[in-house]
């Protein structure tokens, strides 16, 4: 459970702010109601640390994706282009 | 209208190579360029468009645009931000044209909707100790399972099934690993307006997540 802070910001109200923390535009006040709402309260800390492991793992779609060679229509275009370029 | 030099101004060096050599019509830069992003564009435009076939057709007139406005390319941005401009133009313009043909249903998922997280994830406000704070907090998730192919591709599903706007930003920021300023010039976007569609993107994500981590339903 949730030992209640000085800053008394709810649980509720903090999983709201989760991406302008992340992306640091929390004012500073705000920025430091959070941090001090995560120091104490282990479910809000899993949250963060979710949403940053979320960040992670869709990061690695991009890497992880097999490079096809291009289709053949792409480069019959190229060759249309190239042949209208030096008309 | 600003005085443009006289010569257009070199971009980083790779980039100058490539386009030197696209200016001489060389296939092979063509090529390399294509094997280098055809696979995020693909991506990216499918985030705008209903299907894999059309989001193939959108990528092949973005190319077509960059063949043609090569001679335009002055090298104030890099290459692939300027070849992401052009696709992301392309793919807008695209799925305006088909939102606009489509059956009212298919295409018009609501963007403003329900509470980022279960509502009944929380006490009550009326709760005598701790209004608002957590009935039934998140659990951590394993590090192995994270990891896993599975996991991958999963959150590559819940993505690609989040309504269109909500999908654009996160396949951008987060896949693309684009900046927010690129991120909401690409898509018209106020930086607030990008935030609030990122966060939903995000909160929606994990909470599929969460459901199929704890074996529930995917």
């Amino acid at each position: 459970m949730t030992p209640q802070t000085a800053s008394d910001l709810a649980c509720r109200e903090l999983v709201q702010l989760v991406s302008d923390y992340l992306e640091g535009v929390l004012p500073a006040a705000e920025r430091d109601q959070f941090e001090q709402h995560i120091a104490s309260c282990p479910g809000c800390d899993v949250y963060l640390r979710q949403m940053r492991e979320l960040v992670r793992v869709s990061g690695r779609i991009a890497v992880g994706a097999p490079q096809p060679e291009p289709p053949p229509e792409l480069l019959r275009m190229f060759a249309v282009w190239k042949t209208e370029r030096a008309e | 209208m600003q005085e443009r030099p006289p010569d257009p101004p070199v971009p980083a060096s790779d980039d100058a190579r490539l386009v030197a050599a696209l200016r001489r019509g060389k296939e092979e830069a063509f090529l390399a360029l294509v094997r280098r992003h055809q696979t995020s564009m693909l991506r990216v435009a499918s985030a705008f468009v209903s299907s894999a076939a059309v989001a193939e057709e959108v990528v092949q007139e973005a190319w077509l645009g960059v063949l043609h406005g090569l001679d335009g390319f002055q090298g104030r941005s890099s290459l692939r931000s300027w070849i992401f401009g052009i696709l992301t133009n392309c793919a807008r313009s695209r799925g305006v044209r088909e939102s606009r043909s489509a059956p009212f249903s298919s295409f018009t998922a609501p963007e403003e909707d329900e509470p980022i997280v279960d509502p009944s994830r929380f006490l009550g406000a009326d709760h005598p100790r701790w209004p608002g704070h957590w009935a039934s907090p998140p659990e951590q998730w394993a590090e192995e399972k994270l990891a896993n192919k599975e996991t991958l591709e999963f959150v590559r599903q819940a993505i690609a099934e989040l309504p269109p706007a909500q999908n654009q930003v996160i396949t951008l920021r987060d896949v693309e690993g684009w900046t927010s300023t690129e991120t909401c010039e690409a898509l018209g976007l106020s930086e607030a307006n990008q935030r609030v569609l990122l966060h939903r993107a995000r909160s929606k994500v994990r909470a599929r997540v969460e459901q199929s981590m704890q074996g529930g339903s995917q």
